[in-house]
């Protein structure tokens, strides 16, 4: 019995590690990505720094856009990543103000990661446009 | 009875299973990662078989459960030579492949030992408990290899990405089929309602996982893993 619920805790802790540094390892290589200029008029901020709260928002946008099938996986692992955070959030506050930073910050780059993605899919647009229709841009 | 949630999930494991095969053919990656092709392979295969043995036996014949339970075992046994694999490629400038091969068999021979030492005392219900019990252990024993490989990258500042995801996607494979499995010999009648999702549900995360590692990372990518700890500042 004490082995069971310790293994379950150590699990469970583990778990959690591992889900949000294969969340960090999905979102990495695009925190290093600016936004365009699209983008920020989507935003409709004037100071250049995206919300935590607008990581929805962008994944709409992100959905009326055609794809080339490549990020979709991602957004669902950083959606879901995004919802462990917004959960973790109603607690932090709680628990310690060092937490509560730590998921607003890490619910930004969710928010950053959403635009990105947003931004590549305009881009794919136009491109679709240019290629089908050139005449129309 | 299985519901279609049930047939649903059983069928997706086995066909991401092959997907993610066909994605380390299509990558040219099959002989680089043999344990992760033999993994796929054997498991989807296996898959199929239990719904071979259902269709015989029926779903709570003792038939069905000996082998769905010693079919897990020997899948973590092949994810086992999964982990060593990634611990040869993590290693390999320094030469331990021997040693990690031999460390590796002692704590799966420990393992086996030490839950038949665990079952030994309830010999009443020996071979059923035994199975469960097993189950966990391997498991559990799954999670701390993947730690310390984590914990090994960390310290090395392993830098590709490709490397980082594998072992990340079976951390999360192991560790919540390991909290399954504890949970369930913790709280049996859970199993029904909440825990008979979870394994079925990690069989499908983790070749899918992997299957978008080797479609979208290239092998030269690189990325700072101390980005990826989580820290409150």
């Amino acid at each position: 019995m004490i082995i069971a619920a310790l293994i379950f805790v150590i699990s469970l802790s583990l778990l959690l590690q591992f889900f949000v540094s294969y969340c960090r390892s999905v979102i990495g290589p695009n925190c290093n990505e600016r936004v365009s200029e699209q983008v920020w008029e989507i935003a409709g901020g004037n100071n250049r720094k995206l919300r935590s709260d607008e990581f929805n928002r962008f994944v709409q946008l992100v959905r009326l856009c055609p794809s080339r099938g490549q990020d979709e996986s991602d957004i669902r692992v950083v959606s879901l990543y995004y919802r462990l955070l917004n959960s973790a959030r109603l607690v932090a506050r709680f628990i310690s103000p060092a937490f509560a930073r730590w998921t607003e910050s890490e619910r930004e780059k969710c928010s950053h990661f959403a635009a990105v993605v947003l931004d590549r899919r305009i881009n794919y647009s136009r491109e679709l446009l240019i290629h089908q229709a050139p005449d129309a841009v | 009875m299985l519901g279609p949630l049930d047939y649903l999930l059983w069928f997706a494991g086995p066909i991401a299973m092959l997907v993610g095969l066909v994605c380390l053919i299509a990558r040219h990656q099959l002989l680089k990662y043999l344990a992760i092709a033999s993994y796929l392979f054997t498991a989807s295969l296996a898959t199929f078989g239990q719904y071979l043995v259902i269709h015989h036996y029926g779903l709570t014949s003792h038939q069905y459960f000996y082998y769905y339970y010693y079919s897990e075992s020997l899948f973590t046994i092949l994810l086992f030579f999964v982990v060593i694999q990634f611990y040869q490629e993590l290693f390999v400038e320094m030469k331990a492949a021997t040693y990690i091969r031999r460390g590796a068999v002692c704590l799966l021979a420990a393992t086996a030992g030490f839950s038949y030492l665990v079952v030994h005392a309830n010999r009443d219900h020996l071979t059923s408990r035994f199975v469960v019990e097993l189950g966990q252990n391997l498991y559990f024993l799954g999670v701390v290899l993947t730690y310390l490989l984590w914990f090994s990258i960390l310290k090395l500042h392993e830098s590709r990405t490709r490397l980082v995801q594998l072992v990340l996607a079976l951390g999360v494979y192991f560790s919540a089929t390991a909290a399954a499995y504890a949970l369930r010999n913790l709280f049996p009648s859970l199993q029904g309602p909440v825990l008979h999702w979870i394994p079925p549900l990690a069989s499908v995360w983790l070749p899918i996982a992997w299957a978008f590692t080797f479609l979208k990372i290239p092998d030269e990518a690189r990325l700072v893993t101390g980005r990826l700890l989580a820290r409150a500042r």
